[in-house]
């Protein structure tokens, strides 16, 4: 009695296994059991996490906390718009704001350093994606997420979005550099 | 109440079919197919703008495409297609009138009327929202509503659906217990039945904010409950696909379950588990705490994914005891070297189950871990998992069958049967590689949902290595291919629904019950006292050795993938 008929047993849950069903059942209990931990046992032992910590906030307060970071810490400014670039103080908190379609503003980091990035929209999704880093964070309109990074290595990132968000979203670009810390 | 009830026998295939049910099941199966066709076009464009040396669309006709794309192939194809498979698996197979027919119309046109509502505000060009519609981002009323009226015909189907089991139960159509693959089916139409209120828990608030009666919709409760409906709606099709395959393999090996204890089991896995599993969607989202997203995507997502596993052994391997029982019973691989290579309907199956396995099981799993997730989120990855699991999984298992419905429901012959035996190996393997492909790419960062990867007209563009263009590039063949098996699949099942030559058969018979109950079938074996138990096939006492080596091979690859990519994630900046 195949598939498309009724079982021969109307009892169908008392009818045995073959030996290669139990055997690839308990293969796969194991496996799935050994990705279970896999997720707190990097939460120990791994150096990759995603922060738990957030806050609700307004564009109004997030933006008022940006613009006192750029008033504070701006070294030069980049491109034709003079989109001020930022080297804030390694330990600080940073703030980075995105909406359509721009990431505000332009980031300088130490090598080395530990920062806490505060991201947020203030208008629709966006997404926060580091390349060649490929790091990957949704980014929400009122929640102000605080990501603990370090940046390892010197060089020039780039900023993209890789959540839709209108017309011109394939513009929506922006660099982050890292450099080696300044000498005592 | 005198019942209409009109039955005929499929002379070929001994199946029975109620006449208002087959209407339906054609009708509906054919509304799928035509969104395929629309679903198709679109496809193709989609696929030459993300070729960076092409281009072809401008961003604002992309956008719209992209979202007309998701639309038609995720939900009106496949949920279409989905209600002709359920009245299959609850009129045909339990030999019983279909409930409500009348009913069973309202629902279609519904679901017709919602599907042309929502291409209608999509094609206006003020939709263009893609099939996730995340708020704040909002589209057209019309949109929300087009949606809704899909939705509630779906319900109703749905309800058509359990009321036949119903009838069958009650009017004693069959022996015992319900077929395994009613039973699958079963699984899918519950699924379904708590997707569509989560769906609409979603969308009708958004509806009412799209015509300004709810002033706010926070984005993240958005996402969250947007996701109970979206993933409990991919896990329809996983388990109606896997109902398909165990159809073909019925159909084409007369394959029995080697445990309907196993597979049935495996079937209630998938209800119980996976509504919770949609959280790993919001791995990389503010606000939610780790604790959250571990209990609901570990537990949950694990119990899901074993089940997958075991259908994925159970399906071989009962085509395998078939195959050694007939005879073929040499060495590991001789059942799967002499299986019908050149039958669509297995060729088709086959390389959806292998194809979902390998590519959109170990993918999903990657993608659904907390941590790893991090190095693939919206990035082109998650899409080119997706094709892997939806259209190599599902919408090539739907392919198969219907070569095997056009003679039996249709009662048609195939127009091209030379352009059906290849059409599932290209259609097949061009959808591997464009996941594959796609995969590569997203590996390397390329953002999903994008118009241009080099960033024209941006201030401060990225540039993105010269590999990930080339995997773009390799994508975009290998869709064309599949967009090229795609066709082939269209022409032949068109042509022969409409112009193929009518199947005759001497001796056919339709046979009329006008009035009260039909007479219950007689039983067509006698229960065995003992449980069958498999002969002298197999190799030390494995019955299906064969299959348990390629379940070995796939259980490497996974576990080789996974830790390539947790260390990949090891070498990325610290976060915490
Ligand atoms: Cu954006």
């Amino acid at each position: 009695m195949s598939a498309i008929q009724s079982p021969p047993q109307r009892v169908w849950w008392k009818q045995p296994l073959d030996r290669v069903e139990g055997t690839w059942i308990v293969i796969a209990f194991v496996w799935c059991m050994v990705m279970f931990f896999m997720m707190p046992y990097w939460h120990v032992y791994g150096k990759q996490n995603l922060s738990n910590e957030a806050y609700r906030s307004t564009p109004e307060a997030f933006l008022a906390k940006a613009q006192a970071m750029v008033d504070k810490h701006t070294v030069r400014t980049v491109t034709e718009q003079n989109i001020p670039v930022v080297h804030p103080v390694p330990g600080a908190d940073v703030y980075l704001v995105a909406r359509l379609w721009q990431w505000w503003p332009v980031l300088e980091l130490e090598e080395g350093q530990t920062y806490r990035l505060h991201i947020m929209s203030t208008d629709w999704l966006h997404g926060f994606s580091l390349q060649p880093e490929n790091i990957n964070i949704q980014v929400h309109p009122g929640y102000e997420h605080v990501v603990t990074m370090t940046p390892t290595k010197e060089g020039t990132y780039s900023i993209i979005c890789n959540e839709y968000c209108g017309i011109n979203h394939h513009t929506m670009a922006s660099k982050l550099y890292v450099v080696k810390p300044k000498k005592q | 109440m005198a019942v209409n009830r009109n039955f005929r026998t499929c002379p070929s295939t001994g199946l029975v079919y109620h006449e208002p049910a087959e209407a339906l099941i054609r009708w509906n199966a054919v509304a799928g197919v035509v969104s395929l066709l629309v679903g198709g076009v679109l496809a193709l464009l989609v696929t030459l703008t993300r070729w960076p040396a092409v281009r072809l669309l401008p961003p604002d006709w992309f956008y719209l495409v992209l979202t007309a794309h998701g639309l038609d192939m995720l939900v009106f194809w496949i949920i279409f297609f989905e209600i002709a498979v359920l009245y299959f698996a609850a009129s045909t197979l339990l030999k019983c009138r279909l409930a409500t027919p009348k009913v069973a119309w309202v629902a279609f046109w519904l679901m017709i009327v919602g599907a042309i509502t929502n291409n209608v505000a999509v094609f206006k060009g003020d939709s263009s929202v893609m099939f996730t519609s995340y708020v704040p981002m909002g589209a057209h009323p019309l949109f929300y509503l087009g949606l809704i009226l899909f939705a509630v015909g779906a319900l109703v189907a749905c309800f058509v659906f359990f009321g036949t089991l119903v009838v069958g139960k009650s009017e004693k159509t069959y022996n015992g217990s319900i077929p395994l693959v009613t039973f699958g089916a079963v699984t899918a139409a519950i699924i379904a039945v708590f997707t569509i209120a989560a769906g609409a828990i979603i969308l009708i608030p958004t509806f009412m904010w799209s015509v300004g009666l709810v002033s706010h919709i926070d984005s993240l409760m958005y996402r969250t409950v947007w996701w109970a409906f979206g993933h409990s709606s991919q896990q329809i099709n996983v388990a109606a696909h896997v109902s398909v395959w165990y159809a073909i393999a019925a159909i084409v090996f007369g394959a029995k379950p080697m445990s309907e204890k196993v597979s049935r089991t495996a079937f209630v896995l998938y209800i119980l588990f996976l509504q919770l599993a949609s959280a790993h969607h919001l791995l990389a989202d503010p606000g939610l705490t780790s604790n959250w997203k571990i209990f609901n995507t570990s537990y949950a997502m694990y119990l899901a994914v074993l089940a997958s596993m075991v259908h994925g052994l159970t399906v071989p391997g009962a085509i395998e005891v078939a195959q050694r029982e007939k005879g073929f019973n040499k060495g590991l691989f001789e059942w799967l070297r002499k299986a019908p290579w050149g039958n669509p309907s297995f060729s088709g199956m086959f390389m959806s189950l292998v194809g979902f396995g390998f590519l959109g099981g170990i993918s999903g799993v990657m993608m659904g871990t907390e941590q790893l997730n991090l190095i693939i989120h919206n990035t082109i990855y998650v899409p080119g998992h997706f094709h892997a699991t939806v259209v190599v999984g599902t919408t090539l298992a739907f392919m198969a069958l219907t070569y095997f419905l056009i003679p039996t429901l249709f009662r048609r012959e195939l127009m091209f049967p030379a352009m059906a035996k290849w059409q599932t190996y290209v259609y097949g393997l061009g959808m591997m590689g464009f996941s594959v492909f796609m995969m590569g790419a997203g590996t390397l960062g390329v953002p999903r949902r994008h118009w241009d990867m080099a960033f024209s007209g941006a201030v401060l563009p990225h540039e993105f290595p010269g590999t990930a263009y080339l995997m773009m590039g390799l994508m975009a063949v290998s869709g064309i291919l599949a967009t090229v098996g795609g066709a082939m699949f269209l022409i032949n099942t068109v042509g022969s629904v409409f112009l193929g030559k009518k199947i005759q058969t001497p001796g056919f018979a339709r046979v009329s019950v006008k009035d009260g109950m039909a007479p219950a079938p007689t039983p067509e074996f006698a229960a065995p006292a003992v449980p069958a138990v498999h002969g002298s096939i197999g190799i030390g006492g494995f019955v299906a050795p064969g299959t348990f080596v390629l379940a070995m091979v796939f259980l490497t690859s996974f576990i080789l993938y996974y830790f390539v990519n947790w260390k990949y994630l090891s070498t990325v900046w610290p976060l915490k």
